[in-house]
């Protein structure tokens, strides 16, 4: 039933392609982070024609399949004239789309400091980025990273898409190598097996970080 | 490009069977997996537990590839729909079983207490106090886990379901227009989703008057 030597033959294609699904998680991951900020903090903007835009952006991206997303930028960038590879094309399409749930843990988080740190930094004169960079951010980010820490599990489980518009991570190595023999079992157990250990360590991880951080306060 | 509507409100068709098979099939095993894991009894709660954690832990699209392309070589051959409305209600009903679990710990211990005193059975005070309670709280969480299915429909289109996103494929290989269909596609997913948001505020809402109702 289940070929050992074959599984383990398979291992060394499987590692190599662990490393692209790491990269694209990595990379995925800090647009979102920063994007998510930059989102997050124009939904709050007093002007409308900031909050507008960024939270309809929010409401439209986490309403959507991250499929169709990966899609649009793979077909509609080109055509735009911007070249990039589809490693490249699937990051971006990651970051964007948790960007969006990333900017409403940021919310929560910026709701979370107390008004009179806003009222503080205007007794001392600070100027509005000031105020962000210096007393908001620092406050609202902590409480925050272990939710964060939860969407970065999410992504990782969700770079196999990628695999639809060529870029060879996990989920298509172990169909390439598959397709070779006419004989899934082993390769695609496998890959299952790397995503089981790698969320229930991360999520353990996640749980370590968040005790540490009620334990701070 | 409205030539091309047709076939892709085809798809939206399909996209909408799959999500409610799948949909019908989740509440079925989140009920069922949440009970389980609430369940004192340890050969309840263990192989739920093995069945959340598998199937929160791995990718959806793992899943579903591996029950299409694996589960043959035992003997166990599924057909690309079957396979999708499985796994994807599998794969939700795993996040499911976790609100139901939450929403029935929620419940006050001195209302299973006070079941107890009126010499209620197991099943009834399940039945009739129980579940009454934790259901309103359920429903939220429930209608971001629908909205999350709906977008997980798309994986089907990879085991060549033609529904929506597949639809999408097809026309644009057509028609090269990839902008257009693509972003028409993008609306038709957000317009699903708003109604499916809609109606789970109308079923809360009834939840809610149910409660003010029955008192509490």
């Amino acid at each position: 039933m289940f070929d050992w030597r074959y599984a383990w033959d398979t291992l060394p294609a499987l590692g190599a392609a662990l490393v692209v699904t790491l990269q694209a998680t990595a990379g995925g991951m800090a647009i979102a982070l920063v994007l998510g900020l930059a989102l997050a903090l124009a939904r709050r903007s007093q002007r409308a024609w900031i909050a507008w835009p960024a939270g309809a952006t929010i409401e439209f991206v986490r309403s959507t399949p991250l499929l169709v997303q990966i899609y649009f930028l793979f077909y509609v960038l080109p055509e735009a004239g911007l070249r990039a590879s589809p490693l490249v094309t699937g990051v971006l399409a990651l970051g964007v789309h948790y960007a969006a749930y990333c900017a409403e843990v940021y919310r929560a988080g910026l709701e979370s400091v107390p008004r009179g740190q806003w009222e503080a930094a205007a007794a001392l004169n600070l100027g509005r980025f000031r105020t962000l960079a210096a007393v908001i951010v620092p406050q609202a980010i902590p409480p925050v990273v272990p939710a964060l820490g939860n969407y970065l599990v999410a992504m990782f489980k969700d770079t196999p898409l990628l695999s639809a518009i060529t870029v060879v991570e996990l989920l298509q190595t172990a169909k390439l190598v598959g397709a070779e023999r006419f004989r899934y079992v082993e390769p695609l157990t496998l890959v299952g097996i790397l995503f089981l250990v790698l969320s229930l360590v991360s999520a353990a991880g996640i749980g370590w970080v968040e005790r540490r951080l009620q334990s701070r306060h | 490009m409205l030539d091309m509507l047709p076939s892709l409100l085809r798809g939206l068709a399909v996209t909408a069977g799959v999500t409610a098979g799948a949909a019908a099939l989740a509440v079925v095993a989140a009920v069922a997996a949440g009970l389980a894991r609430a369940s004192r009894a340890r050969l309840l709660r263990w192989p739920a537990a093995v069945y959340v954690e598998v199937f929160r832990g791995t990718s959806a699209l793992v899943q579903l590839f591996w029950f299409y392309f694996v589960l043959p070589f035992f003997g166990v051959e599924l057909p690309a729909f079957a396979a999708g409305v499985l796994v994807l209600g599998l794969n939700t009903g795993a996040y499911g079983a976790e609100v139901v679990r939450g929403a029935i710990l929620a419940v006050p211990p001195g209302q299973r207490d006070a079941a107890a005193a009126l010499n209620l059975g197991r099943l009834q005070t399940l039945r009739r106090v129980v579940l009454p309670q934790a259901w309103p709280a359920m429903l939220p969480p429930a209608g971001n886990l629908a909205i999350e299915l709906l977008k997980n429909s798309t994986l089907v289109s990879l085991i060549t379901i033609t529904e929506l996103t597949f639809a999408a494929q097809l026309a644009r290989a057509q028609t090269l227009r990839s902008a257009e269909i693509f972003g028409v596609v993008l609306v038709l997913y957000f317009a699903t989703a708003l109604v499916i948001t809609g109606g789970m505020r109308l079923l809360e809402r009834r939840a809610a008057r149910g409660l003010e109702r029955g008192g509490r």
